[in-house]
């Protein structure tokens, strides 16, 4: 029989020493919404030691003030961040996230840290992240180091994690004014599904001119997707239908989908166009209401 | 929530009123199943128990070469190993479940593959272990080497010329004989021709003729099938399961195993859904075998999994539909060519869709082709009025085009040719009173049908029609001497049929619903009573509960006019009083006669049995709908805004549990019409074996369903028609009918998901 044993350490250099030790047999365990399901699946044959983060302070703090920011402990789960009022003004691309996955109970356990460090391409907190210029703070056996969450995911299901190495949290700058953000998915059923497609989306807005805009797209390629062309090409345009179609287009061309029982190649393309220029529109909407 | 509207939301159109039945009263297993308390089929322990693990194959088509249990053997704690060479030759008959019939070959290779396997999940061993860990590290220790073989998933696949052929036996039976000695997937090919297709053909004026497609789906009840056995050392086989049949569970696993009926004993848990689904039996003669081979009782739970790769879900299908009319609406001519998967083994529910599908018309002229053919997908299992929704997706949707051509509202056209008591259907029976003309014309009174759409809105409309099959049921009824009784029967309870059973009981007798206790029991307590399928239930049972209560009725006016020491025939029981004609004084209730029953001759107890009919009596239950969706042009997805749902139900005895089977057949109906489906890989896998990918609706992506009960009386005392699966005809073509009106796009394939839309979407610009 498999054998799992589980441990409860009360930092974060405990934890990274037993994962040190470990040598890739270990698991994080934050809220287990991921893992659970895939140990009991026999999805890792080699996982013999499974190690809990919910006993360490750092992995489960929310700190924010309105000039620094706000950094998520990488254990938090999604009600936690929807039921604070400060980040729910500053942060709406989150809270869309937060709000969406899974159900209610699944939204009791499951974290941001844990969707981000399962990297799957659908995870649906990480264009939210994306959008909101998150970045993963790291600790591991030679210390600490801090990624930029659109370069955190390296494959379907694996990232930049090396040995020993661990997710202690997530921090995001401080929203300016004109900033807007947005997280939309696209599921067939009204909840309980897997992204077929998602776009998370922020923009600066100064007047009715966008001054800058992110866009990350969700489902249509080996990772998450940044697509920083986006940005860049529609800064300093209107913020209007066409400028949104331009962005819709250029999401289209970037994404590499598949085609499985979610969706095809041709459908997924067509919906990143359709979700970045509904998403970008929520943005924009949010963002006059912060002017 | 209650939402207040301008319209009743749960209608009722009476026949007639009784003091009992019509009412609503709280059900009688009602405080265990919301307490937590009802034990299901897994819920089952005893001392000793072991824990199963069925192996299954990975190969959707192979022989099997050889398999080794010796590892899995030589495993501590695993006590015993069973494949198909542990199970005896079994008869050349059939096993009848009701609302299907299978050959006990079938049946017994489907249990266990022998020498072949014919579907990804088909079981191949099985092990019982001191616990569930054990047993699934010892399915994994047992070496079984295939042969693969190419498979076929579609009967367009299957009835080619050179098809890899499932079973080297089959050779067609061309209508009514074998007319080509050559092994083929097709395992019948039947016909039925009323009046003259081409001269009906030749009078119309406008002719519509499309073909369609649908894929697998599956029942989706929430409980997965687990079966318990111990097999005693005096030779007696016990089982618990859930089941939607004790009877027919102990019968089929009695001919697996070779054994009279009388060695087993079937007790029927409670059921957490079966719709069809769990009439036949996969686990319980596996169970008996490790149990047999280890003397220990022994437990088997299908994962999710397994439930939806390897237990029976419906087909999908092939058809053709051609309707001709003149221009004053009148239909002239209406055929089809219906090809339906069966799955592994011979037996689609393509005979049940021939005689529904055009049901609901009276019309001249009609030929109908049915095809049963055997893909490499689990075999199909009764699902809901089996047969009947394909087919109203494919008919209902031609009428919808023809009321269009025609320039007609669709409910009209329907209303002209709506079939009445006296049509012949193509098939030939002829209908006794049925309520299609009545439910058309609630439709058309709803002020669903009135009201205004909204933007990217469409609304559509189709009827489906299901039998009633009627069968054996027994019941016992026993007086207490409190003044209530109690009622015995063996039908297993899935939607409220406690309730409905004892009300019809009590309604007879003349006392309150609450005054009866209602228990199904096991194989052993009552006389045989068919499966709780074909929405016999509350007909034939209840129909048996009525004569139960009728034989206690004239047996406690025998009682009283002992008492009185009068003529028998000078007393009347109404409303639960005996009163003696000829003395107003001479009276009394049914507690006080029940309070004296033992010193005035001992326990009153009353018993019936019937066998009420075939498939077809009472007429059946015609269900039609009403549907607005809401289609997103840009992706393709379907909110459906608003549904009514309409059926005749006879009689409503409880009208809770009638709207709740009507809502949720509809609700399956939306499911399959929208998202549901088997997603096949290339190789034969199905994708999405979970509840997550496998998309049924939750509560969020439905409406209120609106409910409007039609009551035209059946033949049962009552006027009683069931109500269980009629109502999942229509959705599909409802929805499919409604998304045309929405979008002008005719959707000829299941299901009709955002992705699907959108490529027909494109197709057309
Ligand atoms: C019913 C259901 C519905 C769901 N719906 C959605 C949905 O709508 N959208 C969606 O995106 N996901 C969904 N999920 C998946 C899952 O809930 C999310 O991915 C969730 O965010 C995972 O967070 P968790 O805290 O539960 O992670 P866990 O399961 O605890 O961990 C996930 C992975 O991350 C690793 N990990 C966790 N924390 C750390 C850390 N600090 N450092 C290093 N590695 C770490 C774990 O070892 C594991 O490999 C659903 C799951 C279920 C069961």
């Amino acid at each position: 029989m498999h054998w799992i044993d589980f441990t409860s350490p009360h930092s974060v250099r405990e934890a990274v020493e037993l994962l040190n030790d470990a040598n890739g047999s270990a698991r994080v365990l934050a809220g287990g919404t991921d893992l659970l399901v895939q140990l009991r699946g026999g999805r890792f044959d080699d996982v013999n030691l499974v190690v809990d983060g919910k006993n360490i302070p750092e992995l489960n703090e929310i700190t924010y003030d309105p000039e620094g920011g706000l950094t998520l402990g990488a254990a938090v789960p999604c009600y936690r961040i929807y039921g604070n009022a400060a980040i729910s003004r500053a942060y709406p691309g989150l809270i869309d996230s937060a709000s969406l996955i899974g159900g209610t109970q699944i939204q009791g356990r499951a974290s941001f840290g844990g969707n981000l460090c399962n990297s799957t391409p659908s995870g649906d907190s990480i264009p939210a992240m994306i959008a909101h210029s998150a970045v993963a703070n790291i600790e591991g056996p030679d210390g600490h180091r801090h990624v930029a969450v659109e370069d955190f995911c390296t494959g379907p299901g694996s990232n930049v994690l090396g040995r020993g190495e661990m997710l202690v949290s997530i921090s995001f700058p401080a929203p300016t004014s004109g900033f807007g953000a947005n997280y939309m998915r696209f599921i067939p059923r009204n909840e309980m599904d897997i992204a077929v497609a998602g776009a998370g989306t922020s923009v600066v807005l100064d007047g009715d001119t966008i001054k800058s805009a992110r866009v990350a797209l969700a489902a249509v390629a080996p990772t998450p997707l940044y697509v920083s062309a986006i940005g860049d090409a529609i800064a300093g345009k209107p913020a209007n239908d066409d400028t949104l179609a331009e962005a819709g287009q250029m999401a289209k061309d970037a994404a590499t989908p598949i085609t499985d029982m979610r969706g095809t190649i041709e459908y997924r393309k067509h919906l990143c166009d359709v979700l970045t220029r509904r998403s970008l529109q929520i943005a924009i909407d949010r963002a006059k209401e912060n002017a | 929530m209650t939402t207040t509207t301008d319209y009743e939301r749960n209608m009722i159109l009476s026949s007639q009123e009784y003091n009992v039945v019509g009412t609503r009263p709280i059900r009688h297993d009602g405080a265990d199943k919301v307490t937590g308390r009802a034990l299901y089929g897994a819920d089952f322990d005893t001392a000793g128990l072991l824990h199963g693990k069925v192996l299954r194959s990975p190969h959707a088509h192979a022989n099997i070469v050889s398999i080794d249990t010796s590892a899995a053997e030589a495993l501590p704690g695993v006590m015993a190993v069973v494949t198909f060479a542990d199970f005896p030759q079994v008869s050349d008959g059939t096993v009848d479940f009701g609302e299907e019939i299978t050959t006990v070959h079938d049946l017994q290779s489907n249990i266990l593959a022998r020498h072949k396997v014919l579907y990804k999940g088909h079981a191949v061993a099985a092990v019982a272990a001191t616990n569930a860990h054990i047993a699934e590290e010892a399915v994994k220790l047992i070496d079984v080497e295939y042969e693969t073989l190419p498979s076929v998933m579609t009967v367009q696949d299957a009835m080619v010329d050179g098809a890899p052929i499932l079973h080297e036996s089959m050779r067609t039976n061309e209508l009514g004989a074998t007319v080509d000695d050559k092994p083929s997937n097709v395992a019948q090919h039947f016909q039925h021709v009323k009046g003259d297709i081409d001269a009906g053909f030749g009078e119309a004026d406008v002719i519509v003729e499309r073909e369609f497609n649908t894929v697998t789906v599956h029942q989706g009840y929430i409980e997965p099938h687990a079966a318990s056995a111990f097999w005693n050392t005096d030779g007696r086989l016990h089982i618990w399961c859930s089941t939607q049949g004790a009877f027919p569970a102990r019968d089929a696993t009695a001919e697996v195993l070779r054994l009279p009926v009388s060695q087993v004993r079937v007790t029927p848990m409670e059921i957490g859904g079966g719709f069809g689904g769990k009439i036949p039996v996969y686990l319980e003669p596996v169970a008996a075998m490790l149990s047999k081979k280890s003397g220990r009782a022994v437990k088997l739970v299908m994962s999710r999994a397994d439930v939806f790769e390897a237990s029976g879900p419906t087909c999908g299908s092939n058809m053709k539909v051609k309707i001709g009319a003149k221009h004053d609406g009148t239909i002239t001519a209406m055929q089809s060519y219906l090809a339906f998967e069966a799955g592994a083994y011979a037996g689609s529910p393509v005979g049940a869709g021939a005689q529904c599908v055009f049901a609901a018309y009276d019309v001249e002229n009609a030929v109908i082709d049915g095809y049963d053919v055997v893909v490499n997908k689990p075999k199909t299992a009764a699902y809901r009025a089996p047969g009947a929704p394909n087919a109203a997706f494919a008919c209902e949707q031609a009428v919808d085009e023809l009321a269009i051509k025609l320039g007609m509202d669709p409910i009209d056209l329907r209303l002209k040719n709506a079939s009445v008591e006296g049509t012949r259907r193509p098939d030939g029976t002829v209908f006794p009173r049925i309520g299609c003309v009545e439910v058309l014309e609630a439709m058309k009174n709803h002020p669903h049908y009135s009201a205004p759409l909204g933007e990217n809105q469409g609304r559509g409309v189709a009827i489906g029609y299901w039998f009633n099959v009627g069968f054996e049921s027994a019941v016992n009824i026993a007086v207490n001497a409190d003044g209530t009784i109690t009622l015995v029967e063996g039908s297993t309870d899935i939607g409220g049929s406690r309730a409905s059973i004892a009300m019809q009981a009590a309604e007879v007798l003349g006392i309150p619903a609450e005054s009866v206790r209602p228990s199904v029991v096991d194989t052993d307590s009552v006389g045989f009573t068919a499966v709780t399928g074909g929405s016999r239930t509350t007909y034939a049972t209840g129909w048996a509960a009525y004569d139960a209560a009728m034989d206690v009725k004239q047996k406690m006016i025998e009682r009283a006019a002992t008492i009185w020491d009068v003529d028998v025939d000078s007393i009347e029981m109404e409303n639960g009083v005996l009163q003696s004609a000829s003395d107003p004084e001479l009276n009394m209730s049914f507690s006080d006669l029940a309070a004296q029953m033992g010193g005035t001759g001992g326990p009153i107890v009353g018993t019936a049995s019937r066998n009420a009919g075939g498939m077809g009596v009472g007429g059946g239950s015609f269900a039609g709908n009403i549907v607005d969706v809401e289609v997103d042009p840009a992706t393709g997805k379907t909110e459906v805004a608003r549904f009514t749902v309409v059926q005749d139900a006879g009689k409503a005895i409880h009208p809770s549990y009638v709207e709740g089977q009507m809502q949720g057949g509809s609700v399956q109906g939306i499911g399959w019409a929208l998202n549901e489906e088997y997603y096949m890989t290339d190789d034969g896998t199905m994708a999405n074996s979970t509840l997550l990918d496998y998309r049924m609706p939750t509560s969020l992506d439905l409406p209120m369903i609106d409910t409007v009960i039609v009551e035209v009386p059946s033949d049962h005392p009552f006027g009683v028609r069931g109500v269980g699966e009629a109502n999942i005809v229509p959705p599909t073509p409802a929805i499919a009918n409604a998304i045309h009106s929405a979008t002008n796009i005719r959707m000829e394939r299941l299901p009709m998901s955002p992705v699907a839309i959108m490529e027909e979407t494109w197709k057309q610009s």
